[in-house]
């Protein structure tokens, strides 16, 4: 069998987070009763006029310029004509063009395999509205809800050639474009509503052809897995449709996620049977530099950037800086810990370690100073008592060696319930590390005296048994012995 | 500029309109009425006429992002033909 290579052009719709819709001022909400989020404008009722929503504009420009896109400082809304019953107008306002999308010819940085990045680069990024719901009804007929007709919807589309190679490649795109849209706060990322859709579109060619063989596009895909498996299996079909002398077909396929595989669907009309035209009821944008500069100056530091910066400033490795960035406000905490002069690499150990298996046991967050109420995150009992500020006192009790890191672990659970800070808590408990050398040298002596056996075996050659020993010391010292000194003396006791 | 019978067919699934050939005929007889408008328009000299997207001379109509409500639902159902358990109901849709 010939090898084949993949070629993935991704074609991303993200709903935005405005509080109403994008050409009338309905709310914008998931969920709900059915068609209580309508007016006149997004049922398409004759004489109703839109009027775009500012703050919409502003978040696909931000997306434009975190994607490094070029701006059209001069952009008009097309009519994409087509007729379906969850489209009540009959057309969907969009943005038609090379250059009339409101940003174009970007770039987005992702993760490489060799730990660098690999540059995908985009086509645009459009401004467009999103259609009602279709449920299909028992007993037949369809059931069709416009709550979600006319919410903002960015559309973005890498370019071509395509330069996302692999299923690999298709999921971190994926991931990267999400965690920016998070960070930039334009959309939710939430696949498994579907306010962050994905439908990438698949073609393989022989190695060694430089013609780009027909592609399919797959819909329905809801989470970055299935977007993996199904450039997977798309892949596969297509080499086993050509390999059996068959041909790839242009259509859309469905993916089955029960099933794990596609099935074909409508066949789309052509580019031309949408008769694209400017909107006469919309009239055209215009920005100025220093607006679009403006709002550049708004873009927060990106997380792949991030992400290197934590390796490279910190010695973090890549997997514990992605953690660190992959939420923003955990990255916020962390950088907040390490301006109080947290030691970064203990810091991310105490947060990615302890803290968040305790966030994910009590379902809590834990926020940097001023962000729940900043960005309405959680309610006052879904936040984390445990600010940056205890992970860095933290840090400092054991660095200094006031404290074992066992005991630690003990305080760090003590102040996420309680809040209180772990050097106050030290103080308290009585909880100081004990280096104190007549003491270890007496306890140490103390449990070789009650431990015959194991010391028996220890000088029989079975090093291990020394573990116990020295657990047996930290014991009957509550945990608050030096674990170094103890080792070191347990060592030169059992030596002699 | 004229449209060809199988033009005005195509033109007609796409509007989703079942026409019969006796229509499709009348269709197209005005629909190349329209076209010859608009080949009047093309005669027309434009030369050292910029291109506008737009007949009014307005830019940057835009609205601030504040939700206010619309109409309620059995507003927003009146005039449906056909209506059940607060949806607009329409014949079955296999695809998707």
């Amino acid at each position: 069998m010939a090898r084949y290579l993949t070629s993935v052009g991704m074609e991303v719709h993200a709903e935005l987070l405005t509080r109403s819709k994008m050409f009338c001022r309905c709310e914008v909400g998931f969920g709900g009763e059915p068609n209580t989020r309508v007016c006149p404008v997004c049922l398409g009722l004759p004489g109703a006029l839109p009027v775009p929503n500012r703050v919409a504009i502003e978040m696909v420009l931000r997306t434009a310029l975190a994607l490094n896109c070029q701006i059209a400082y001069d952009s008009v809304f097309h009519r994409k004509n087509y007729f379906y019953p969850d489209l009540p107008k009959g057309f969907q306002v969009s943005q038609y063009g090379e250059t009339n999308p409101l940003g174009y010819y970007g770039t987005l940085d992702i993760p490489a395999a060799d730990g660098g990045t690999k540059t995908v680069r985009i086509r645009r990024v459009h401004l467009e509205e999103d259609t009602g719901k279709l449920m299909h009804l028992p007993g037949g007929g369809s059931g069709v809800d416009y709550n979600r007709a006319g919410v903002p919807l960015m559309e973005i589309v890498t370019d071509f050639p395509p330069d996302i190679t692999t299923p690999d490649e298709a999921r971190d795109y994926l991931q990267q474009l999400r965690l920016v849209l998070l960070y930039l706060g334009v959309c939710d990322g939430k696949m498994e509503q579907g306010s962050m859709r994905c439908e990438p579109n698949i073609s393989i060619r022989p190695e060694g052809s430089e013609t780009y063989g027909t592609k399919t596009e797959l819909k329905n895909l809801n989470s970055f897995r299935s977007v993996q498996m199904g450039v997977e299996y798309e892949t596969e079909r297509q080499s086993q449709v050509i390999e059996s002398g068959g041909r790839v077909v242009q259509e859309t396929r469905g993916w089955n996620e029960s099933t794990q595989s596609s099935f074909a669907m409508r066949t789309k009309e052509s580019e031309q049977d949408y008769r694209y035209f400017p909107c006469p009821d919309l009239v055209p944008m215009h920005f100025e530099e220093a607006s679009i500069e403006r709002l550049r100056a708004t873009i927060p530091e990106l997380p792949l950037a991030k992400q290197r910066r934590y390796q490279g400033e910190f010695g973090l490795s890549e997997y514990d800086a992605g953690v660190l960035v992959g939420d923003q406000s955990w990255a916020g905490f962390f950088e907040e810990a390490v301006g109080q002069g947290g030691d970064p690499k203990a810091v991310c150990n105490w947060m990615n370690g302890d803290l968040l298996r305790l966030l994910n046991e009590t379902g809590q967050v834990a926020l940097a100073g001023g962000q729940a109420v900043a960005h309405g995150h959680g309610t006052p009992a879904t936040v984390s008592k445990v600010t940056p500020a205890h992970i860095v006192d933290l840090v400092r009790l054991v660095g200094s060696g006031q404290i074992n890191s066992k005991t630690a672990k003990t305080l760090l659970d003590d102040a996420f319930s309680s809040g209180d800070m772990p050097s106050r808590l030290v103080e308290a408990k009585g909880l100081t590390q004990i280096s104190d050398d007549g003491f270890i040298k007496e306890t140490v002596a103390q449990v070789i005296a009650e431990n015959p056996g194991p010391v028996e075996q220890y000088k029989s050659g079975k090093q291990g048994v020394i573990g116990f020993l020295v657990g047996q010391v930290m014991k009957s010292s509550q945990g608050r012995a030096n674990p170094t000194m103890v080792q070191d003396e347990m060592r030169r006791q059992l030596g002699e | 500029m004229s449209i060809s019978l199988d033009e005005v067919r195509h033109v007609a699934r796409l509007a989703r309109l079942d026409l019969d050939e006796s229509e499709l005929m009348a269709f197209q007889g005005e629909l190349n009425q329209l076209l010859g408008h608009f080949g009047d328009i093309q005669g027309v000299d434009v030369s050292g006429v910029a291109p506008k997207p737009h007949a009014v001379a307005l830019q940057n109509v835009w609205a601030e992002d504040e939700p206010r409500f619309g109409l309620t639902r059995e507003q927003a159902l009146r005039n449906a033909a056909n209506s059940r358990a607060g949806l607009f109901i329409v014949p079955t849709i296999i695809e998707e």
